[in-house]
């Protein structure tokens, strides 16, 4: 599992506002890259630009190229739905299924996939990734509970388990621990550190403490002034961006002097 | 509870809420006369309610003590003659059935329709669409009567045919020629009248479906109807229902058209497609002209069953809500 995503000269539109700009980029597989930059400037609409579900928002458009190893997400006939079962998305506000017990929230990419998958094979993929979401503890007991009766830190550790159950190849998170309380983001933390030893990981965060500590690599975006399109400024090591960027702007946005 | 949807379900106590002991004493006059205006109308409302139920049971009473037959099992509406006897089985079972037959069709249909212009269609064909529904829901249900008479009525030949061809052997669909005034078409004139209305109220509430869910399933690698599936139906499920319901009370009390189209007796056939029947509010308005003093009564107690059985309805789809209140808190 994993796999490397080489971006190039991507555009994203809404309509005929042109939100990020000519973006490249190349995500090693197996680790943890973090998008920063104030926000408008298109991290979000990046981030779902690479596994098709910027298309979903109504006037969503993408030209470019986002290449997952050796296929183009773009290319002509890639089915989007398949796009996504390959990668998988944390939003920022944890979104379980508010009518599932909390199996079935895992359980539920598993029975997509349309073959019948036998039950004891699915108590074990429920129990696997809840598990690797480190929330099998906390839930072992109450599996046929609904999942919206968990805390707010455990809902976005269910939807983690949601995502990784299907087996992606790469998880792309935007801002997951945002609307959780500093305990809870630090487990997400922690648990971001031992997924990327299976996972492509790319994650938006707002917070520069969180991305120094989980990300091997740091993406810079900024934007021109408002209703200007996004763009990268520079993606490097994340010690590097964080001690000697090779970008004034960067350095500027990271120690405060900007937005 | 730190995520945004707990916090925003508790809001912070309102200004004219109940306040604590010491600050009684500044109480605007504007709260005040807003208080007893509220509560006076409040009782007034309750006093007529009283006032109506007393003299619709006082009525009612007087018809079934006068009653030769029994009144839940004759098969006949003579409460005009001496000794009156009537019964309201015929009424139920047509009520019942004819509300069933038109819910099996328009529920499924509405639903249908509603997800239709709330996930498929592009805006500029669900705009029109929904406005022409939300019209069709304004329409008279006399116009409708008018319609199922002279249009439905003489063009449904064919389908009892083919239902009496294909289905005619169970018994229910059997069909021998005539007018199709049968509770059938009943079913379907009411399928077609409610229609609107749920597919109106189901599509309000498929469109409040939360994206978030939606772009859960999405992101899992759902297809367009596995969204709705995961996220969309569930959490219209309920809303559904009482849109459903409240299609069920138009259908159970609908007058003018039942009464237009129908052909009624007081004997319940085998078959479905069979003219005859009647149904509680059709009866109360062809009859109700005629009637004298203990048939006007008579009519009354069979409204009250009819309000009994709406009521019963509407309590039945709220344990059906309440039983999945646990997931949808
Ligand atoms: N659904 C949308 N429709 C139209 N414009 C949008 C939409 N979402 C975002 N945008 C615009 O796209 C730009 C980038 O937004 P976004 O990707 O959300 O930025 P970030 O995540 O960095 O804060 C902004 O100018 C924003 O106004
Ligand atoms: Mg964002």
């Amino acid at each position: 599992m994993a796999k490397r995503i080489d971006v190039s000269g991507l555009n994203a539109y809404y309509g005929s506002h042109k939100a990020i700009d000519d973006i490249s980029m190349t995500v090693e597989p197996r680790s943890v890259t973090a998008f920063i930059g104030p926000s408008g400037c298109g991290k979000s609409t990046f981030l779902r630009t690479l596994n098709r579900m910027h298309e979903v928002t109504p006037g969503g458009r993408v030209e470019g190229k986002v290449m997952l190893d050796d296929e183009n997400l773009y290319g002509p006939g890639v089915d989007p739905v398949s796009v996504r079962r390959t990668v998988g998305m944390v939003f920022q506000r944890p979104n379980p299924f508010p009518t599932m017990s909390i199996y079935d929230n895992v359980a539920a990419g598993v029975r997509l996939n349309g073959d019948r998958v036998r039950k004891a094979e699915l108590d074990g993929i429920v129990e696997k990734s809840l598990k690797g979401a480190n929330l099998w503890n906390e839930v072992k007991d109450r599996l046929n509970k609904p999942g919206a009766g968990l805390s707010g830190g455990q809902q976005q550790r269910l939807c983690i388990a949601r995502a990784i159950a299907v087996e992606p190849q790469v998880l792309l998170m935007d801002e997951p621990c945002s609307a959780l309380d500093p305990i809870s983001t630090l487990a997400i933390e922690d648990l971001i550190g031992e997924l990327k030893e299976h996972f492509t990981i790319v994650i938006v965060t707002h917070n520069m403490q969180q991305a120094a500590r989980v990300s091997d690599r740091t993406a810079f975006f900024n934007l021109a002034g408002v209703g200007q399109p996004g763009k990268l400024v520079e993606i490097d090591d994340t010690e590097r961006i964080f001690s000697n960027p090779s970008v004034q702007a960067t350095e500027d946005y990271i120690s405060g002097r900007f937005g | 509870m730190d995520i945004t949807p707990a916090t925003a379900a508790s809001p912070p106590p309102l200004a004219g809420g109940p306040a604590p002991a010491e600050q009684k004493a500044t109480t605007r006059p504007g709260d005040r006369i807003f208080l007893a205006l509220s509560r006076g109308s409040g009782i007034l409302l309750l006093v007529i309610m009283a006032a109506i139920a007393v003299f619709l049971t006082v009525r009612a009473t007087n018809a079934l003590s006068h009653n030769e037959g029994n009144f839940f099992t004759t098969f006949e509406w003579s409460a005009n003659s001496t000794p009156p006897v009537f019964g309201i089985a015929v009424l139920a079972f047509g009520t019942v059935v004819s509300s069933l037959i038109a819910m099996l069709i328009a529920v499924p249909v509405a639903i249908g329709i509603a997800l239709f212009i709330s996930h498929y269609a592009p805006r500029r064909l669900s705009t029109p669409l929904s406005y022409v529904i939300d019209l069709l829901a304004a329409v008279p249900s006399i116009v409708y009567g008018l319609w199922g008479a002279l249009f439905l009525v003489p063009h449904l030949g064919g389908l009892y045919g083919w239902l009496n061809d294909y289905f005619g052997w169970t018994g229910i669909f059997e069909y021998h020629d005539g007018a199709a005034r049968s509770l059938f078409t009943i079913g379907i004139l009411l399928a077609i009248m409610i229609l609107p209305i749920v597919t109106s109220v189901s599509r309000e509430v498929f469109l409040q479906a939360p994206k978030m869910h939606e772009e859960a399933a999405l992101a899992l690698g759902a297809t367009r109807w596995e969204v709705i599936r995961m996220s969309v139906l569930p959490f219209g499920r309920s809303g559904v229902i009482s849109a459903s319901m409240l299609g069920l009370g138009r259908a159970l009390g609908e007058t003018m058209a039942v009464a237009t189209v129908l052909s009624p007796s007081f004997e319940i056939g085998t078959s479905l497609l069979d003219p005859g029947g009647g149904t509680f509010a059709q009866n109360i308005a062809s009859s109700f002209k005629e009637s004298g003093e203990i048939g006007k009564d008579a009519l009354i107690a069979s409204g009250l069953v009819l309000f009994v059985l709406t009521l019963l309805v509407n309590g039945a789809a709220r344990l059906i809500i309440a039983r999945r209140k646990e997931y949808t808190a």
